[in-house]
């Protein structure tokens, strides 16, 4: 298939007085379309920055990000291509309700229409928190929150999810269930989907696709497919099959080099 | 309507009604306790002026305030003289605020200007207001004008540097949140950085209000003749240390209203979210 985001020998560095940070080096990765693709690293190897770049907040040093066919400038300037974010807190305002909160990427794209109001209304509806949607923020579990979070990412119809370890601030119980949940939601819409996180087990859960970064600086170390024989919704399921258990040795022999951790 | 009302409330339980009661307790005897300061201290000074303990020509004394603040209200020069102190206050209070607003959000949304004028904002902070008085006085004559720049000079800076250190606390996660919705920086001002700063903006109104009635009442000590400001100085040139003491005494009233309304803003603010 053909892929719907590429990066090619994409390399990007921080600076300050003391020197220079190299973050990301010669990173060449494929997504296509409608996968669901998961990043793994070592903690602090630079797993934001890359969606940083692909969301368009940080240009490349080096190398060529390409969204559609299209460049970093041309593709965050085309209103139809828009690029959800979920960041790795939900950040929902305390000033704001519920819905305020969710509704509030139509307000900054100036796309208040009565048919983007609908579709967030039933996006609460579906997720179940329309009950909840003239609340505080602080009146809603960690799970609804994320769920929140999420409503307010996909209300722009976004053509490509970046979720940066946004259950990493769940608790375990809520973590494994939500996590479950937004990937079914993601999958549902048949949204292409790129998830950072470290937590190896929710990575080959969830995704179908897993890029296996190196430290700092990061570069693409191994790419795997992740495929199941039963149904994706259940995480526990997935999580007693041979399969999985096959898959986490693996990525675990990757991510350390075949040696024990030290 | 009452009976309704304790129909419908739920059944409280011996422990919490015991935790109620001595709750109240509590804070009745912190009222009787500050009422009873009051009345101590203005017994004292009353008795040890009668007696003589002290020179009431010197001191004043509670029934001498009474009877002053009886002849002020008589011939209206408590009406003049507040009138104008307070008009002075808040419109130097106002000013401080919009301005200050103003220059913190043009702070924030250019770095480089922040970066400039930082010095310059430190210094002007330090600088002791009194020593701007005489220069106010050269440029803009004795009068109100005078009186209300030096309340604006007092508490301007500092507000607009508390103001801007604020700005630049908020998580920029927020911001960043903002961005990755497709908004500008603009909007990350006005969705994000103000709303958010309100307890903030509250909490310097506070202290600017209190600030602006200091330069205002070192304006009417130098270049006034009208105020409370006025009457202190007047009042000790003429040894008329009834007119000074009840001065004190309605500035200090003056201050409890203003804290009262901020705090009950703060109040509103708190209720709404």
């Amino acid at each position: 298939m053909q892929p719907i985001l590429s990066l090619r020998d994409v390399s990007y560095s921080y600076h300050n007085l003391k020197g220079e940070t190299p973050a990301l080096s010669h990173i060449s990765l494929q997504i296509s379309e409608g996968s669901f693709a998961a990043v793994v690293g070592p903690s602090g190897c630079g797993k934001s920055t890359l969606l940083s770049l692909i969301a368009g907040l940080l240009p490349p040093e080096d190398g060529e990000i390409l969204y559609r066919g299209l460049s970093s400038k041309d593709y965050c300037a085309d209103s139809a291509l828009r690029i959800g974010y979920m960041l790795q807190r939900d950040h929902l305002f305390e000033w704001r309700t519920v819905y305020q909160n969710v509704i509030l990427g139509l307000e900054l794209t100036h796309s208040l229409t009565a048919e983007n109001t609908d579709y967030v209304l039933k996006l609460l509806d579906d997720y179940g928190l329309y009950g909840f949607k003239d609340k505080k923020p602080s009146e809603l579990s960690g799970g609804m929150r994320q769920r929140a979070a999420l409503i307010r990412t996909m209300a722009i119809h976004p053509d490509l999810l970046l979720l940066d370890e946004p259950f990493s601030a769940l608790d375990f119980q809520t973590r494994l269930s939500v996590s479950a949940d937004i990937a079914s939601i993601i999958r549902k819409t048949g949204k292409t989907a790129l998830l950072i996180t470290h937590d190896l087990s929710e990575a080959i859960t969830l995704a179908d696709h897993v890029i296996v970064l190196s430290r700092r600086p990061a570069s693409v170390k191994q790419e795997m497919s992740i495929l199941y024989e039963i149904n994706r919704e259940d995480p526990l399921a997935i999580r007693a099959t041979p399969a999985y258990q096959e898959y986490f040795n693996q990525l675990w022999e990757v991510l350390t080099d075949g040696r024990p951790i030290d | 309507m009452a009976d309704q009302s304790t129909k419908k409330s739920p059944p409280v339980s011996v422990r919490q009604e015991n935790f109620l009661r001595a709750h109240h307790r509590h804070h009745h005897r912190i009222t009787l306790g500050r009422f009873l300061l009051l009345f101590l201290f203005l017994g004292f000074w009353e008795t040890a002026s009668g007696l003589a303990w002290i020179d009431s020509f010197f001191f004043s004394s509670p029934s001498g305030i009474i009877k002053y603040l009886g002849q002020m209200l008589a011939d209206g020069s408590f009406f003049t003289h507040t009138g104008i102190t307070l008009f002075e206050t808040i419109t130097s209070f106002i000013l401080v605020t919009v301005l200050s607003l103003a220059a913190a959000t043009l702070l924030w949304y250019q770095n480089s200007l922040s970066e400039i004028l930082e010095p310059y904002l430190v210094v002007l902070n330090a600088l002791p207001k009194s020593a701007l008085a005489p220069l106010l006085i050269v440029w803009l004559g004795t009068g109100s004008n005078t009186i209300i720049v030096a309340g604006i000079s007092v508490a301007v800076f500092g507000s607009i540097i508390s103001l801007y250190t604020g700005f630049c606390q908020v998580d920029p996660e927020m911001c960043k949140l903002i961005y990755t919705l497709g908004g500008s920086r603009k909007d990350a001002l006005v969705k994000v950085i103000l709303p958010s700063s309100v307890p903030l903006i509250l909490s310097s109104m506070k202290v600017n209000i209190g600030l602006s009635l200091v330069g205002v009442i070192i304006g009417e000590f130098l270049a006034a003749r009208r105020g409370l400001g006025y009457l202190i100085i007047y009042g000790s040139q003429v040894f008329q240390l009834n007119m000074v003491i009840t001065s004190i005494i309605i500035l200090c009233a003056i201050a409890m209203v203003f804290y009262k309304l901020i705090q009950s803003a703060e109040h509103y603010y708190k209720k709404q979210y």
